[in-house]
């Protein structure tokens, strides 16, 4: 029992000084009905070296980007992290501080928020951020949510290209907040029929960009035609290193961003934790969701920071808040904030160039392929391939081989033929070219 | 005292990284681009983004100096009640980044993850097992989230059997998170009183729990530190209405391992995974919040979920019944926060469980006692994880909740969680979980005592001008609010925006 203090002899002085019996006397309010006699059945307590065993024993039998050639993306990217970020966030102070409601002893998660919210500004081309959401899926379902509220309006239009675990989230925050979803299918020859969906009911359009296909999307002509339809434009990036080479979605006329900030610091982890990042313009700053940090002085005079503007928020405004959550992704933001402060302007916009060549290296090699052809005309560091046959079935048997080869989009969507043969592949800094030339040769005898 | 540098001792003055920046400058080598003609599509951004440049020494002592400035539990001792700072082992964080689980992708094909879907699936049958509940979303990735999650699943529920009930009931001293949830799922929001003896008060529960009531959101342990005594009762009048239970488990902590919330009748209730189960808090997240479920909301659960058959592990991301209410966020749940959890649950096991609750329960009955008298207890009889005191005893004094708490700052403490809940006057609630020793808890309440007898002996403006000792003295949250400055900008150096 390693991690409880308290001896025989300190139970016992305790007690007495309670005044109890024992320790049943504290739990006398317990209805005699639920209680129980013994322990749940589960195993006993077992040392660290025991359980460290065990867990070994599971992750031992998970292929994974760490020993397998990887093409892996559609929302989760294999990025390279500096040991100094996990190191850093390991910090007893950081990984193990409660959310800085006492601004006087949290100084250094306040600061690093603040610094966190200017870095996803720039990176957005915003001019607000918050300090975190869950994810870029449930961060895109609060958006359309924000949309709702600032336009009084409640049609929410999604684009084709949106990642299906992020329609799907914005579809299930929509089955009973009493407004409705207009989806777009996902289309692989690039027909996204948005425009002609906006009308005078429509409080938003959800665009992503570089799409589930992996097409950067310009965002200029639906950004206008939101406008002027009085509705806002929400812009969604999955991969967030792709801004550091292209236009941010603010400078394409976006109201409203949110990325999935995993690639930056964090690991692929079977899906999470990750961190949404969630940007908009100053004038909607009130209908924001979430935590923010802001910039004060202390009684001294001392510039420091506190969170603010929390009567948007649940613990004080209850069932009249802009959004129920509380918890959202600190440590997270913080290995974020330390790869991209390690990064800086010179690093995060040629590690963005290194992506986009990688792919460009894989997509000439694949192409080269019998039987696979490369969908895209423009992409950042993923993109479609049409197999000859269904891209479930190869990626298997390419997994078969030890190589872990991409997403089949029959994954997201089972019953639509017209995705069967469809494989997005992702490649990064850290893709190799034997890696490439290892899937482009299995490829070939799979397919043959 | 003022320095030249700006430093005092061992707290140093940091600026902003931005104010670090020369352009060009790198904290990280990377391979040369080789120069290709880009296939953006013309997209290509034109602007500098702004970020700073960094060499890695700079980042490390920039970040190393910002934790010096947080309080932690490795630091210091957290009574935060209704947030179960407890110990955060490092086993845990060894577990989580074993390159099986840390770089595997979530969507993977099945057979590649057969040990991160066990992973899942073992968490799974713990945190059934110990709430005695059959079935258990594991997706939600916070308490708020697996209160949305369940309070879906009810809905969906209800939806199905042709029931559109409208309202939801929550208990005043309830989290804010339970209102503004229901809210989410478009229910109107009801609050039922508290009774004298700090629960939920029956009379008026009955008299809310009309046809129209969908469910009743109750903590229980509740915010007051108390046991619902009369929860068998209070499940049976909210079945009886034809409505669901829904249970916050924030304060699973007090009763893992001795009760299980499905002997009282409890339909649906989250477990906060970075409270009970040990996962850090992490300056405000990640956390996650699994749900536990009755049999009668199984099949209404969020996708997706982990199955077991002949085969081995699999994970449904396709409802084949069209039952469940959908997907609540990408891919399937806080993954690092279940391997810390199974590491912290297979630590403990069924007979250290127990034990956790236990110590929790007797080191806050202890601090209790210890403070009865010079505080003021909201209610009668023993409590649970935490105890709650009102602020009776400061009367006169000149000393408010919030002054107490910002001395203890000064005593190296990190305050209580005050003014909450909202059904005490001046509330200071105080969790000191298991893994405080008695040491500790003997000179927290030392210095509880003397503080008290400092307001009373009428130095209130030394506790209106606490914390003094802290690296900040208190900050101006007003003028932070009235004039919010959310980002910092090269040309003012801020960038004030309202």
């Amino acid at each position: 029992m390693r991690y409880l203090p308290q001896t025989d002899d300190d139970r016992a002085a305790m007690l007495a000084a309670i005044g109890a019996a024992g320790i049943d006397d504290l739990y006398v309010d317990v209805p005699r009905a639920a209680w129980r006699d013994g322990l749940v059945d589960l195993p006993l307590h077992q040392g660290e070296m025991q359980v460290e065993r065990a867990l070994a024993a599971m992750a031992g039998r998970n292929l994974h980007g760490g020993n397998a050639p990887f093409f892996l993306g559609c929302g989760s990217y294999r990025h390279h992290i500096p040991a100094s970020v996990d190191a850093l966030i390991q910090r007893g102070e950081f990984l193990t501080s409660y959310t800085p409601y006492q601004p006087e002893v949290s100084q250094g998660t306040l600061q690093m928020l603040f610094e966190f919210q200017t870095m996803i500004a720039m990176l957005t081309g915003m001019e607000v951020a918050n300090a975190s959401m869950y994810d870029g899926a449930s961060g895109t379902a609060e958006a359309v949510l924000m949309a709702n509220r600032v336009t009084r309006r409640h049609r929410a239009v999604l684009s084709g290209g949106l990642h299906p675990h992020y329609r799907e989230t914005v579809e299930t925050y929509a089955r009973y907040g009493e407004f409705e979803i207009v989806s777009r299918t996902p289309s692989p020859d690039g027909r996204d029929d948005l425009i002609d969906a906006i009308d005078e009911a429509t409080s938003c359009v959800v665009v992503q960009t570089p799409d589930l296909f992996g097409r950067p999307r310009d965002l200029s002509a639906i950004a206008q035609a939101c406008h002027k339809a009085g509705a806002l434009l929400v812009a969604v990036v999955t991969e967030v290193v792709s801004l550091g080479l292209i236009t941010p979605p603010g400078a394409m006329g976006a109201d409203i961003v949110v990325c999935e900030g995993q690639s930056l610091g964090n690991p692929m982890g079977f899906g999470g934790p990750y961190v949404g990042l969630f940007a908009t313009k100053a004038k909607y700053l009130r209908q924001m969701p979430g935590r923010l940090a802001g910039e004060t002085v202390d009684a001294e005079g001392r510039r420091g920071w506190v969170l603010t503007l929390s009567t948007r928020e649940q613990h004080i405004r209850r069932e009249k808040a802009t959004s129920n959550i509380c918890t959202n992704s600190g440590l997270c933001a913080l290995a974020f904030t330390i790869h991209l402060a390690l990064l800086g302007e010179a690093g995060f916009t040629a590690l963005a160039r290194l992506n986009h060549e990688a792919a460009q290296r894989a997509a000439e090699r694949l192409d080269a392929v019998a039987g696979v052809t490369v969908l895209n005309e423009s992409y950042f560091n993923e993109f479609t391939l049409r197999l000859s046959r269904p891209a479930a079935g190869v990626v298997e048997a390419l997994a078969g081989k030890g190589i872990l080869a991409g997403v089949p989009l029959s994954r997201f969507h089972p019953d639509d033929p017209g995705l069967a043969d469809l494989l997005v592949v992702a490649a990064t800094e850290m893709t190799t070219a034997d890696e490439i030339e290892a899937l482009a040769q299995a490829l070939a005898e799979v397919l043959a | 005292m003022t320095t030249q540098s700006g430093n005092r001792g061992l707290v140093m003055d940091e600026p902003l990284l931005f104010e670090q920046d020369a352009p060009g400058r790198c904290g990280v080598d990377l391979e040369a681009p080789e120069g290709r003609a880009l296939k953006l599509g013309g997209l290509e951004r034109k602007e500098p983004i702004g970020l700073p440049g960094l060499a890695e020494p700079q980042v490390v002592r920039h970040f190393t100096r910002l934790s010096q400035k947080n309080f932690a539990i490795d630091a210091g001792f957290y009574p935060l009640g209704s947030c179960t700072m407890k110990h955060n082992p490092r086993l845990n964080e060894k577990a989580v980044r074993m390159a099986g689980f840390a770089m595997a992708h979530p969507l993977q094909p099945e057979s590649t993850v057969q040990g991160a879907l066990e992973l899942i699936s073992t968490l799974a049958h713990w945190l059934t097992t110990l709430t005695g509940m059959p079935g258990v979303a594991m997706s939600p990735a916070a308490g708020a989230h697996g209160e949305l999650a369940g309070l879906m699943t009810i809905r969906a529920a209800l939806t199905a059997r042709g029931d559109a009930r409208k309202k939801v009931l929550v208990p005043e001293s309830a989290h804010g998170t339970n209102p503004a949830t229901a809210t989410l799922c478009d229910y109107a929001v009801e609050a039922i009183p508290a009774n004298e003896r700090g629960r939920i008060d029956i009379e008026a529960l009955k008299e809310a729990l009309d046809g129209d009531v969908a469910a009743l959101m109750l903590t229980n342990p509740n915010t007051c530190g108390l046991f619902e005594d009369e929860i068998i009762e209070v499940a049976r009048l909210v079945h009886d209405a034809g409505a669901f239970f829904y249970g916050d488990g924030a304060n699973f902590n007090a009763i893992v391992g001795r009760v299980r919330p499905g002997d009282l009748g409890i339909d649906a209730m989250h477990i906060n995974l970075h409270k009970t189960f040990s996962t850090p808090h992490g300056g405000g997240g990640p956390g996650s919040g699994p749900v536990v479920l009755a049999e009668s909301l199984v099949p209404f659960a969020p996708l997706p979920y982990v199955v077991v058959d002949g085969e081995g592990f699999r994970m449904v991301e396709h409802d084949p019944s069209g039952k469940s209410f959908g997907r609540l966020r990408a891919f399937h749940g806080q993954m690092g926060m279940f391997v810390r959890a199974l590491a912290y649950m297979m630590s403990h096991g069924a007979d250290g469980l127990k034990q956790v609750a236990e110590d929790a329960v007797l080191n806050a009955n202890y601090v209790m006692a210890r403070l009865n008298g010079a505080y003021h207890p909201s209610f009668d009889g023993p409590c649970m994880h935490e105890c709650l005191f009102d602020d009776r005893t400061l009367k006169d004094t000149g000393v408010s909740t919030l002054d107490l708490a910002k001395a203890l700052i000064d005593e190296g403490f990190h305050p209580m969680t005050m003014y909450f809940p909202l059904v005490v006057h001046g509330a200071m609630l105080i969790e000191p979980t298991e893994t405080e020793s008695k040491a500790t808890l003997d000179l927290f309440c030392d210095t509880m005592l003397s503080l008290m007898e400092k307001a009373q002996a009428g130095k209130a403006q030394w506790f209106h001008e606490s914390p003094h000792l802290a690296p900040w003295r208190r900050l101006d949250e007003t003028a932070a609010a009235r004039h919010p400055v959310l980002t910092w900008t090269a040309r003012e150096g801020k960038n004030a925006v309202s």
